[in-house]
């Protein structure tokens, strides 16, 4: 079955995450920031279905949008963020920092243009045989156990940094 | 409006990691930084899926490492958060200058 209307979703839901992330760094207040960072994660795991990976983006929106956006969301709650609001936003050398990360988007730019010829970026998919989940179930325990292993020992040591770092005394 | 191809991803993407690098370099909130790191690393996930449709399933086991190292880095940046405001009474990344004399 061939995929309808891809451009329309891919307009909509790229331009939904971007106008996301652009009030995500422009809002003061901190929750409204949040907010608009799950709205620019939930376009993703759009964007990801339709790039035929159903599995990350189930992933993106239990973990990221629930998950670490509720740990998030917890801890602008712990801190005051009251006197903040009224603070200024921007630090003093946000127009360096500003025309600094422009151009390297206009560096950027410039070699996904260039590199267009280099790179197979305007050849068409093949859509993949079998369940997606399954691949990469069996990618996770084949060919990629160790990163895997070495993934939940990272977990278990941030575990233990979160905990010691967020208590009074230990 | 034509065929979505792998470039029109990867524009997406590098817009994204702009916008969290300009989040990053100007906002004094350290949540927001955070959040913008977030963003950065959404960017890169989502180049990785975008080239695993060319090149198989790898680039979508990759984007789930990097979402396992984004769960990492936000408890561990969170509970820094916490110690930090727990000192400073301030959120402020410029205030930090404990070390700079």
């Amino acid at each position: 079955m061939n995929p309808v209307a891809t451009p329309v979703f891919f307009y909509g839901l790229s331009i939904a995450a971007i106008v996301f992330a652009i009030a995500v760094i422009t809002r003061k207040n901190a929750v409204h920031a949040a907010l608009s960072l799950i709205g620019t994660l939930v376009s993703l795991a759009g964007l990801y279905l339709m790039l035929y990976a159903p599995f990350v983006a189930g992933v993106q929106i239990v973990l990221y949008a629930g998950g670490i956006m509720v740990l998030f969301l917890f801890v602008i709650m712990l801190v005051n963020l009251d006197q903040n609001i009224r603070e200024i936003q921007f630090n003093k050398q946000w127009l360096v920092g500003l025309i600094a990360a422009l151009s390297l988007g206009g560096l950027l730019l410039f070699v996904l243009r260039q590199g267009r010829s280099i790179f197979p970026v305007d050849q068409v998919a093949v859509l993949p045989e079998g369940s997606n989940t399954q691949m990469i179930g069996i990618a996770l325990y084949g060919q990629y156990m160790l990163p895997f292993e070495i993934a939940s020992l990272l977990l278990l040591v941030a575990i233990v940094g979160a905990v010691v770092m967020a208590k009074k005394r230990i | 409006m034509g065929e979505i191809t792998t470039l029109h991803y990867l524009v997406v993407a590098a817009a994204l990691l702009i916008i969290g690098t300009i989040g990053v370099l100007t906002r004094r909130n350290v949540v927001i930084i955070l959040m913008s790191i977030e963003l950065i690393l959404n960017a890169v996930n989502l180049n990785l899926v975008a080239f695993s449709r060319l090149y198989g399933l790898h680039g979508q086991v990759f984007a789930i490492f990097v979402i396992t190292d984004a769960a990492a880095e936000a408890a561990v940046g969170l509970g820094i958060i916490i110690a930090f405001f727990r000192n400073k009474e301030t959120v402020n990344v410029d205030e930090a200058d404990l070390l700079k004399w």
